[in-house]
């Protein structure tokens, strides 16, 4: 088995949730993320992150999120195991973050 | 005779205090010699008080006898070893010095010290709960192989290889200090998890067996809950769970010994005193920020007891399950989890999951599987459930598994 790395990314366009929906939201990504834990996958269930952040450039240029001038944000990460690409990519399905407007990347982690 | 009844497991209880008060003083060198005492002790009681009755205080009566019978033995040992031997574990001047303590503190303190020392991480689990039944709650081998449903030469073989650990190992019957407190601690809370499930689920047919299994793992849990060092909010948790579970005890078997399951229990029968007791300890493992498998289990036990479906309960115990499974994958957790979602999210989504789990090998997957497919695709079920039979051994689950397959259609 070897680890991948899902890398989440959301859509800044959608309109912000309600309460209610964030709600809701939570208790899928709950289930969804157990799934994966129910088979034994999750390695680690990684971090969502803070929609603030900065960006440093060469010659010290700092620039300040959220970056409105891009419509997708990091949003967090999961890593997971699995035997191929393709299975992890299987594991991805699902995801709740697919159905307000993001997306999943799944990338193998290099060994050291 | 005397028309007193003795109160029932005496024998039991009394054996375990005395061999941890005795067994504290000499070291595990010579933990025999205190049981062989401690024996002795219980043999000229059952003799004695059989042709003239019961003394008054049947109690302090053992005591005196067991006190009077260490000290014989030290003054004899005592001898024999300023004579043979220099490395005295206990000198004869020290001998005449201290009294044999059999107050109700130094009983408490000596098996908790022992609880620590057995519930050592050098020691095989399995060794653990042996050492634990034998040592501190007095069950004889014979009911200890019942128990785990093997032979009295295995249960001595595994005992004495334990025993052999322990000297080897020089554990040490002492409370542990402050730092490792904690870790020490989860391997005693996970031998009487243990020791409360091998009662709660063995598939040994000695119901009153099982039943004192659980009722000695609480009682031990308990003892950790008087001492103020371990009165922590996760042996709080433990407790609760215990008490749950517990309260279904006379439901969930019926007088042939036969399983009752959950959804055709007499709710009548559930004792509504450990539910509340279990409960109020619940509310008190709330306090502070930890959140174990202690706590999850409780509370997913604490909506077991909630008979009524309600989309609200299986919601719960979902989420329960989640979390459990973000702290620690067991097939188990994973089996009863998909469960849950098929409660709380219906049958549709749970197949899905549950056909991702890989855990064909086990019989209760398939289980698992005949009951989600049921009324969904009635021949699909019953494939499932007859795999299920192929692969248990367990009678009782071979009866369960043919009921369900007779009630399809």
């Amino acid at each position: 088995m070897k680890d991948f790395l899902f890398v989440f990314r959301a859509n800044t366009e959608m309109p912000k949730p309600s309460p209610e929906q964030m709600q809701d939201t939570m208790k899928l990504w709950m289930d969804w993320i157990s799934g994966i834990a129910a088979q034994n996958k999750l390695v680690d269930r990684g971090n969502r992150l803070e929609s603030a952040g900065k960006v440093l450039r060469p010659g010290n240029v700092i620039t300040d999120g959220p970056y409105t001038e891009i419509k997708e944000t990091l949003a967090g990460y999961s890593i997971v195991k699995a035997d191929s690409l393709e299975e992890a990519t299987e594991l991805a399905k699902g995801c709740p973050g697919l159905l307000f407007g993001g997306n999943v990347e799944i990338r193998e982690i290099g060994k050291m | 005779m005397v028309g007193d009844e003795l109160i029932p497991h005496l024998f039991r209880t009394e054996y375990s205090k005395i061999t941890a008060v005795l067994c504290k003083l000499f070291g595990f060198e010579h933990i025999e010699i205190a049981e062989d005492i401690a024996s002795d002790t219980f043999l000229s009681a059952s003799e004695l008080w059989g042709l003239k009755g019961l003394p008054e205080n049947p109690v302090a009566w053992l005591y005196t006898v067991a006190k009077n019978k260490a000290k014989n033995h030290l003054k004899h040992e005592a001898v024999f070893n300023s004579k043979v031997a220099t490395h005295l574990n206990y000198s004869t001047e020290s001998m005449e010095l201290f009294d044999i303590d059999l107050s109700d503190r130094n009983i408490k303190d000596s098996q908790l010290q022992m609880m620590f020392a057995i519930c050592h991480p050098a020691i095989l689990p399995e060794a653990q709960i042996g050492l634990a039944l034998r040592i501190l709650c007095g069950f004889g081998i014979g009911e200890i192989a019942d128990a785990f449903l093997t032979n009295k030469e295995t249960i001595n073989k595994r005992l004495l290889r334990a025993k052999d650990k322990l000297r080897a190992e020089n554990i040490k019957i002492e409370f542990p200090g402050k730092v490792e407190i904690n870790k020490r601690l989860e391997t005693v809370l996970t031998t009487l998890y243990l020791l409360f499930n091998e009662g709660y689920y063995s598939a040994s047919n000695n119901s009153a067996l099982r039943k004192d299994l659980c009722f000695e793992a609480m009682r031990l849990t308990h003892l950790l809950l008087e001492n103020e060092e371990t009165n922590k909010p996760v042996v709080n948790a433990l407790f609760a769970l215990m008490s749950f579970q517990s309260s279904r005890f006379e439901a969930r078997m019926d007088q042939q010994g036969e399983v009752i399951l959950y959804d055709d229990q007499d709710t009548n029968l559930w004792n509504k005193e450990l539910i509340t007791q279990g409960e109020a300890f619940l509310n008190i493992a709330a306090q502070g920020n930890e959140l174990t498998k202690y706590h999850l289990e409780a509370g997913i036990a604490y909506w077991h007891t909630i008979k009524e479906d309600t989309k609200e309960k299986w919601e719960n115990i979902l989420q329960y399950y989640n979390h459990l499974l973000l702290l620690e994958y067991s097939p188990i957790a994973a089996l009863n989890r998909t469960y849950a979602l098929s409660k709380a999210n219906g049958k549709a989504e749970a197949i899905i999951e549950a056909e991702k789990l890989q855990l064909a090998n086990l019989h209760v997957y398939h289980l698992l599987l005949g009951e989600l497919y049921t009324d969904v695709d009635n021949d699909k079920a019953k494939a499932c459930l007859e795999q299920a039979l192929r692969l248990t051994n367990s009678t009782a689950d071979k009866k369960i598994i043919v009921q369900k397959i007779g009630k399809l259609k």
